[in-house]
């Protein structure tokens, strides 16, 4: 993610000042909570705010959103940073939000990218006439309709560079576009022509649909006066309603610690339990190597494998890198000099091969 | 109560305690960083993963209660283990994620040696990384001249913002952004607007933030360590004060649950540097209006000359704000000697009397009563400056369930929210003539709480207005069996040991005010600086600095400043502490008891003990009390409120003001320390920048 900053200070307006409009919008967002707890209403009333100054927040609006709630203000701006789709810094009037995860890539992005290097410039950048502005986000959900951009509230799908193109023209100049899919289909329905689910009997609930028809059917008895029969068909012994009722069918365990209290039994096996505090059978599981093939020695602090010798194969048996705690320096096995966690370098102290 | 195994121990603790609790009540260890008692639990460090047996994860101990554990299959207690392999296992891969970001800057960071992350690290982390790519870096913070900052070393456990906004009552810090770009700060890096905010660095578990007046100067392990008490206000802080050879380096808090939990406000901290500034390190004598080193004797002779020439009616003696009790007994009994009846300690004109009965100036509802209190009312007090700590306490009690709390005198920011009654002497009548409504829950509470403050008391009406309030006090009940609600807050830290030993002036004696208004010829002054002494009188000063009193004498005796003796001080509450050497005064200086010692001798009025030790012996014996060190002898209350209310008196209608005018800037040692001095500057304009 990238890092995110405040606008500087020059681009900063004077005052903010709540509108009316996003006033009466806080009334009915704080009312929502218990009184005393109307910083609940923080995300909604930035996002007005955002909305009010024109797509981003200003630090004026942070604080009037903070002054308005009777929060610090720190908190209120740990909420606006914390979420990506606060804009800090002023966005273009048309501010367009490319997709650019893997499913819009596949579809050529990639090319929708191209464009809008082209016609706005690099992200985070306003055009020179204040119209767009660009910012490229994670997947937005609409991989059916791949590639897509969001621009302000709406989505706008199934793009070429062409009709892209076409589309911010039309943005710019004033025209009224098309929402959602450039392409003229309706959804994500199938891209040319209709050509799966034609089978009538799809629609006709002998398929889909069918418990429909079955409900019907079972509710006919009770309409010709066969209800008596249902009922007495009920079993006599009603099971008390459980949760797990109509699922699994319930048996008991053949061997559970209730069943035992039930009997009468001791609860727990003796000899289980014993062998259930057995220290071996801790968390870390029976180690399950098979005879003969030996772990690597490895030092028992360090994640690190022990390094192999590439033209063997085969791990570096030749000592633990770390010697065991408690081995005076005169005992232990390897060199204490810093080259003993690098077992590949030869010391050659003849300096012979040349 | 609750019963739990922590690693087959079966302990029995209370239902809501948390399983990290649980396990230390059973002795077992558990590592933390963002867990702290005082604080609220953030849960967002991880490294007090324990097993729950039956848990199919780690869980976090600190955020799991012993309530929230099921019990076995046979009703069994609940089993956590804070040993098995899975516990080390989770605890080296927390420490492995924690360690991925933190910079190795062990040998240059302020924090080694006294670093948590260092300690745990070694004790329960890996000794290798597997991480191979870039440290993430962070810039590094402006959090005013207190703390500095070096936030790559941060591992956000949020304790720092927990204390401003919980503890501090100042939520000026906050976690900006998220995930891996997620950075503490102030908002837009303001300094932080808190008298407690030196706190965090303690508090920070890393070296993120470390103190900035004294970082780069030592290593924790060089500084020899003393428990001492803090004289910068009457709360009486436990601290405790880091000295390397001559020199004390730093002071931090010691845990007191009695007195400041374990914070200490920023000027008891942070006067480090005015205990070396500024200090008074020979005697001197004025001639011909300027003042010259001398020796002692010249010193001592010049004042035994003054002294005889002078009849004892003209002698006076007027007791500082940082004086211990066992100089003032020596003054006491030299001045009794001298037979002089002008010795006052209450420089700044207060009208608390011991002739009252001790319960008449005490806080006799102690500071951890404050937390039982149902209903507090602040008279002519500005507790967050004037007593920083006791205000923490108000706070605590606040957030515990908020009690109805007023206050009559400024409207200060006091970090929590009361009900702002008046300004002055009026609103106090009218609220004890019942035309107000807060007179119905202070009747209403059942341990209500009344504290008044030395601005309601160091004005000429004091009298009358504290009487008016012993009424009150009275009237609402707030003095009865196991409940005394009338409380006196102290700012000087002598004040209370003063009254104790009767330092007030006796039989037709002058006041401090009268003295320092030219009274007296010959006039005594043990460490008074907040007194001017109009020209005339011959002004023998005995101190540590070089302040508004040393620019006065005529003749200067250089003292000992708290940390290089060891003395008795009673806090505001009457406890009796005693304060311990961790270094020696400068040059020439001496203890103060010895020099009067001293000074008796050449007066001809030998005082009759050569150690401190024989002084002490004589102090206690004389006043029993004082060598109950750490304890309040509780005072008779209903007595006291008796006497005070049978004074009366009409009050002015002038308003109560603070005596602090500058938290930062109260005493000698906190006008000589120049870190002191720019946060003074940086408060007012903070001040001023609140007020547009």
């Amino acid at each position: 993610m990238a890092v995110r900053k405040l606008a500087p200070e020059e681009l900063q307006p004077e005052s903010f000042v709540l509108s009316p409009e996003t006033e009466a919008f806080a009334q009915q967002q704080i009312a929502k909570y218990p009184p005393g707890r109307q910083a609940s209403a923080v995300i909604a009333l930035l996002g007005k705010a955002q909305e009010q100054a024109g797509g981003w927040l200003p630090r004026k609006a942070i604080e009037a959103v903070a002054a308005r709630l009777d929060m610090p203000v720190i908190r209120v701006m740990e909420v606006a940073t914390f979420y990506t789709m606060f804009n800090l810094e002023p966005v273009g009037k048309y501010f367009v939000q490319f997709c650019g995860t893997t499913p819009c890539v596949l579809r050529g992005a990639g090319d929708i990218k191209k464009v809008l290097e082209r016609r706005i410039g690099d992200q985070n950048q306003i055009t020179a006439d204040g119209t767009f502005s660009w910012l490229e986000v994670e997947c937005l959900g609409a991989c059916s309709n791949a590639p897509m951009v969001q621009i302000n509230d709406d989505y706008y799908e199934d793009l070429t560079p062409e009709n892209f193109e076409k589309l911010l023209d039309d943005l710019a100049a004033g025209r009224p576009v098309r929402k959602g899919s450039q392409i003229g289909r309706n959804r994500s329905e199938p891209f040319e022509a209709v050509k799966t689910l034609q089978d009538p009997s799809l629609y006709d609930g002998s398929q889909i649909g069918a418990w429909r028809k079955r409900f019907e059917e079972q509710a006919q008895p009770a309409a010709t006066g066969e209800t008596e029969a249902a009922v007495a068909s009920v079993p006599q012994e009603a099971r008390a309603a459980k949760p797990g009722a109509g699922r699994a069918i319930e048996t008991e365990a053949a061997d559970t610690p209730a069943e035992r209290v039930k009997k009468g039994e001791t609860p727990i096996n003796p000899a289980d339990r014993k062998e259930a505090a057995d220290p071996s059978r801790a968390t870390t599981g029976d180690s399950h190597t098979e005879e003969g093939a030996r772990p690597a020695p490895q030092s028992g602090k360090s994640y690190v494998a022990t390094p192999s010798k590439p033209e063997e194969g085969s791990p570096v048996p030749v000592s633990p890198t770390t010697p065991v705690a408690g081995t005076p320096p005169s005992q232990a096995e390897t060199r204490r000099d810093g080259s003993e966690s690098k077992p590949d370098v030869v010391v050659d102290k003849d300096n012979k091969t040349s | 109560m609750a019963k739990i195994i922590v690693d087959g121990v079966e302990v029995d603790v209370p239902a809501e305690y948390t399983l990290l609790q649980a396990a230390e009540a059973a002795g077992a260890e558990v590592p933390r960083f963002c867990y702290h008692e005082r604080l609220s639990i953030a849960g967002n460090c991880r490294m007090c993963l324990v097993e729950v047996k039956g848990a199919p994860k780690p869980v976090a101990s600190c955020a799991w209660g012993v309530r929230d554990c099921r019990p076995g299959p046979n009703g069994e207690p609940p089993e956590i283990s804070t040993k098995s392999p899975t516990v080390k296992k989770a605890r080296e891969g927390v420490m492995e994620f924690l360690l991925i970001n933190h910079p190795l800057d062990c040998p240059i960071c302020d924090q080694g040696g006294q670093c948590d992350l260092q300690d745990q690290a070694m004790a329960y982390g890996v000794d290798t990384s597997r991480f191979h790519e870039n440290k993430r870096a962070v810039t590094d913070k402006y959090l005013g001249p207190l703390v500095r900052t070096s936030m790559n070393r941060c591992i956000h456990c949020t304790r720092c913002v927990r204390f401003t906004a919980e503890v501090a009552g100042v939520p000026d810090m906050g976690a900006l952004w998220r995930g891996e770009d997620m950075e503490i700060t102030s908002y837009l890096e303001k300094a932080l607007g808190s008298e407690l905010q030196a706190n965090i660095a303690d508090l920070c578990p890393v070296g993120a933030l470390t103190h900035k007046p004294e970082s780069y100067h030592y290593r924790p392990w060089e500084l020899t360590k003393t428990d001492s008490v803090d004289v910068m206000d009457a709360v009486g802080s436990s601290i405790r004060v880091d000295s390397r050879g001559r020199e004390v380096m730093r002071i931090l808090p010691r845990v007191n649950e009695a007195v400041n939990e374990e914070w200490i406000s920023d000027k008891t901290r942070q006067i480090v540097d005015g205990l070396r500034l500024q200090r008074l390190d020979r005697p001197f004598v004025r001639e011909n209006g300027r003042l010259r080193p001398a020796s002692w004797q010249e010193a001592f002779a010049a004042i035994a000359a003054k002294v005889k020439g002078s009849v004892p009616e003209k002698i006076g003696a007027i007791v500082g704000d940082l004086a211990a009790v066992e100089e003032m007994f020596a003054l006491k009994l030299l001045m009794e000697s001298l037979g002089v009846t002008n010795v006052d300690a209450r420089q700044d004109g207060t009208v608390l009397s011991p002739a009252y009965g001790r319960g008449s100036y005490l806080f006799n509802t102690t500071i951890p009563g404050i937390e039982d209190a149902d209903a507090i009312l602040i008279v002519g007090s500005n507790p967050r400056y004037e007593a920083s700590l006791v205000n923490v306490r108000i706070r605590k009690r606040w957030r515990a369930a908020p009690p109805p709390i007023a206050l009559i005198g400024e409207n200060v920011d006091l970090t929590y929210p009361y009900e702002y009654l008046g300004a002055g002497p009026d609103t106090l009548s009218e609220l004890a003539s019942g035309r107000h409504s807060f007179i119905e829950k202070l009747r209403g509470a059942e341990r209500p709480l009344i504290i008044v403050g030395q601005g309601a008391l160091a004005r000429p009406d004091g009298l009358a207005v504290l009487s008016a309030v012993a009424k009150l006090a009275q009237d609402v009940g707030a003095v009865k069996d196991g409940w005394n609600g009338f409380s006196v807050l102290h700012t000087a830290a002598s004040r209370v040991g003063a009254l104790d030993l009767g330092l007030v002036p006796g039989e037709g004696g002058l006041t401090a005010q009268q003295m320092a208004q030219g009274g007296v010829d010959v006039l005594f002054s043990l460490g008074a600086d907040e007194i001017d002494i109009a020209p005339g009188a011959f002004v023998v000063y005995q101190g540590t600095h070089g302040d508004r009193g040393a620019h006065r004498a005529d003749v200067i005796l250089p003292a000992a400043t708290y940390t290089e003796k060891s003395g008795t001080y009673v806090n505001t509450e009457g406890r009796v502490q005693m304060a311990n050497r961790a270094a020696f005064a400068p040059g020439e200086a001496r203890e103060d008891w010895a020099i009067l010692r001293a000074l008796s001798d050449v007066l001809g009025r030998r005082l009759p003990f050569d150690s401190l030790n024989a002084l002490r012996a004589k102090l206690y014996a004389a006043h029993p009390h004082f060598a109950a060190v750490d304890t309040v002898q509780p005072a008779d209350g209903s007595a006291a409120i008796q006497a005070l209310a049978g004074i009366g008196g009409t009050p002015d209608r002038e308003a109560f003001e603070s005596p602090v005018k500058d938290f930062y800037l109260t005493n000698p040692i906190a006008r000589a320390s120049g870190v002191m001095a720019e946060c003074s500057a940086l408060a007012r304009e903070l001040k001023l920048e609140a007020a547009e």
